[in-house]
């Protein structure tokens, strides 16, 4: 007997998010397929990437990266160079120097280089923020104000925040966020049911169902991603079927694989080479799992993760 | 496909003659739809029925077993196309692809990649064997024997395979090499020496109908290349061949496969990271690299790890003493769960501290520190118990001991049964511990 094609394609679908404005805007979600299977049926966005830049400037310790951004000094000449990073459909900045347990930068100082960054850039550009809830309610309420009508995405809201974190971001100055959750599906869930109660609308808000590093318990990863993409096509959860964005660099290279010293571990070699690997066996891992948007650190990461995209749609 | 208890009870003599140890044949029946017991207990089925039984209640995904000694693996027996519906079975292989004028070099890279990893040597399985003439063939696979790894014979010249095999038959490699050309001579190849065939073909129909005709000249022991020209046709058979096999019963793509990355990014490391990525989640059995760096290894090898764990068993690390950042007897002290992503988190953060510890893992039962002290298998008892069996007091000097912040609630009873010791409790999160430990 022939080969029989079965497609399996899904009458219900990923919701559709627009980051960022005009020409350059990015659409993500709308898929009615399993992650990536476009041979049942076209993908109708592909997976977008992001480039990461920092508030606490670049890490210069790293050739490719150093190289990369040679002669962007300030923080707008840094933004500008990223948004023309090959392969890069939106710039992610990291607000890391507002931590608290960190360089605590004021809400004002984050403001302000936000609104260089987005000045610089004519892409879309995502926030993320200290990771810290009271930190970040206060930042992304102020951010959202400043950025109003620039279609930014915040990531994330969390269970802690979730209310002033939308109703100023979403609801009084029109961007979009993200809602974050642990690697657990009923988490999740709960999140988003809790922000569609209050009116938030799905084409405002995307999830992070939350990461690790590619042997640092990525089973849980890979298998929430599974039973989430499953849930929202297969049984049509609709409160699952928000596209989610992943920031993989955060999680890969804070990982023993992408710090040591070469001196320390001569036989595991360059650390740069090292740091980008991990960075896109995880992207790929968090993209074949269903991701339709994920943040990177290095070009040579950026360009090889577009790459694998644009062939498998 | 699961056959239902009346269908098997209407193939049994119907006689309740108790021999199979069971009261009555539609229980038996019962029984063997469930897979309690095998069909073969009945004595009296006949050669028709069991033939006819064993083809439908035959797993949807063929075990195959290739190589000898330490290099034999298991390869398929999937039953499900995502971990947490049970678990995944067979981890994938990494092999790494190897030519006659080149090979010891590439050994030798081979080679240095191995290392342990939560109990589980990580390192290269595999060895694919280009072809490029039959004299240099059977030079390449006279060097490659006896080196420990699973050979794949990437061969589409009968006569040079015939040559191999007669060198590396007993190791049982794949020979990999059958085409809808050559797949009877092939075939013929493979029975006579008893190894598993591979098969390619341009596109999946071709791939189908040839191991449909392999099937019929009565030969199972296959694997299936499903490498294309394009990383999407490649990804595209590789899904849909385990998917109609789990999913729609079709038993003809119910085989184990190759995927040859080499062939699709040769020259790119780090693509052929991402595409392995890729194909360790979806569904190749054997992926062959152009090379395997430490870079590439690390990453690779934990997320196989990671997949192929049992969702229903906690990953655990071997209970001891980890001395992190040069430490030694002088150094202090810090203990928590042996649950391997507890211990990696916490290592992780306590290298990145720079400060000198020593990490005493203790049996918890693979729990996370809330988890095994609710199930009492982080407990003062235990951890003091651990410290006495391990003799840590003889090989340590150091009497300051860390308890996880979560575990604060041990500090009173663990001052009182180790009076030597000052207990010091750790922030409750992780990404605290390098701060703490750098102001201890």
């Amino acid at each position: 007997m022939a080969f029989t094609r079965k497609p399996q394609t899904f009458s219900s679908s990923i919701n559709e998010v627009t980051i960022g404005t005009g020409e350059k805007a990015v659409t993500i979600g709308g898929a009615n397929i399993m992650p990536l299977y476009t041979f049942d049926a076209p993908a109708k966005n592909k997976v977008a990437v992001g480039a990461e830049i920092t508030d606490t400037g670049v890490d210069r310790t790293l050739p490719g990266i150093a190289a990369y951004y040679d002669g962007a000094e300030t923080i707008a000449e840094i933004a500008k160079r990223a948004s023309e990073m090959p392969g890069a459909d939106f710039v992610a900045l990291a607000l890391n120097g507002a931590d608290p347990n960190g360089d605590n930068r004021s809400v004002e100082e984050c403001v302000e280089v936000a609104k260089q960054v987005a000045e610089a850039i004519d892409v879309p550009l995502v926030i993320t923020g200290a990771r810290n809830v009271e930190k970040d309610t206060e930042l992304f309420s102020k951010l959202a104000e400043a950025l109003q009508g620039r279609n930014v995405l915040f990531v994330s809201a969390r269970e802690e925040n979730y209310k002033t974190v939308a109703a100023s971001a979403v609801m009084a100055y029109g961007n979009k966020i993200s809602a974050e959750s642990a690697v657990d599906i009923n988490l999740a869930k709960q999140l988003n049911v809790l922000l569609s109660q209050m009116g938030i609308r799905p084409e405002s808000y995307v999830m992070n169902v939350g990461s690790a590093a590619a042997g640092y318990g990525y089973d849980y990863v890979a298998s929430t991603l599974d039973r989430v993409k499953d849930a929202a096509l297969t049984q049509n959860d609709v409160m699952l079927q928000m596209p989610i964005i992943t920031p993989v660099s955060q999680e890969t290279w804070a990982v023993k694989e992408s710090i040591v010293s070469e001196e320390d571990y001569p036989e595991w070699g360059d650390r740069e080479t090292r740091g980008v690997d991990m960075e896109v066996c995880t992207a790929a891992a968090v993209i074949a799992g269903g991701s339709d948007a994920v943040i990177l650190r290095h070009p040579q990461s950026v360009a090889t993760i577009s790459g694998m995209i644009a062939d498998l749609m | 496909m699961a056959l239902k208890g009346l269908d098997i009870f209407k193939l049994t003599p119907k006689t309740n003659c108790k021999e199979c140890g069971n009261p009555t044949c539609m229980a038996f029946a019962m029984k063997v739809a469930q897979g309690a017991i095998p069909i073969e207990k009945c004595p009296h089925m006949s050669e028709e029925a069991l033939a006819a039984l064993s083809d439908a209640t035959a797993p949807p995904m063929k075990s195959l077993k290739v190589g000898t000694g330490a290099a034999e693996h298991t390869l398929g027996g999937e039953t499900v196309l995502h971990r947490h519906e049970k678990t995944f079975v067979s981890e994938n292989l990494f092999a790494v692809s190897a030519a006659a004028d080149t090979f010891d070099e590439e050994f030798a890279e081979i080679e240095k990649i191995d290392y342990e990893r939560i109990g589980e040597r990580m390192y290269v399985e595999a060895i694919n064997l280009e072809y490029t003439d039959k004299d240099s063939y059977v030079q390449l696979v006279e060097k490659a024997v006896g080196k420990g790894r699973l050979l794949i014979l990437d061969v589409k010249d009968a006569e040079a395979a015939e040559a191999a095999l007669e060198i590396c038959a007993s190791e049982k490699p794949v020979l990999n090499g059958a085409t809808p050309e050559n797949y009877e001579r092939f075939t013929e190849i493979a029975k006579k020496f008893g190894v598993a065939l591979g098969i390619s073909a341009p596109d999946i129909d071709a791939l189908h109908d040839t191991a449909e005709a392999v099937e019929k000249l009565g030969y199972k022991e296959l694997v299936l290349d499903v490498t294309a020209a394009s990383v999407k046709d490649t990804f595209a058979n590789a899904v849909q061949v385990r998917r109609s096999a789990l999913k729609d019963g079709d038993r003809t793509f119910g085989y184990p496969s190759i995927v040859d990355l080499k062939k699709l990014a040769a020259g790119d490391p780090h693509k052929q990271t991402a595409l392995a990525a890729l194909f360790v989640l979806k569904y190749g059995s054997i992926i062959i690299m152009e090379n395997m760096s430490y870079a590439q290894a690390l990453p690779l090898y934990g997320l196989r790890q990671n997949i192929f764990t049992d969702p229903q068993k906690p990953m655990k690390v071997a209970p001891g003493i980890y001395p992190l950042n040069g430490a030694d007897e002088n150094s202090i002290c810090a203990t928590t769960v042996d649950f391997a992503l507890t211990y990696f988190v916490v290592s992780g953060e306590m290298e990145r501290s720079g400060v000198p510890v020593n990490l005493l893992i203790s049996d918890a039962g693979g729990y996370s520190v809330l988890t095994a002290w609710a199930a009492g298998k982080f407990s003062a008892g235990s951890i003091a118990k651990f410290i006495k069996d391990y003799e840590i007091e003889d090989k340590i000097k150091n009497r300051t001991l860390i308890i996880p912040g979560k575990a604060a609630v041990l500090k009173g009873e663990l001052e009182e049964r180790l009076p030597e010791w000052s207990v010091v409790v750790a922030p409750n999160e992780a990404t605290n511990l390098v701060k703490f430990l750098k102001e201890l």
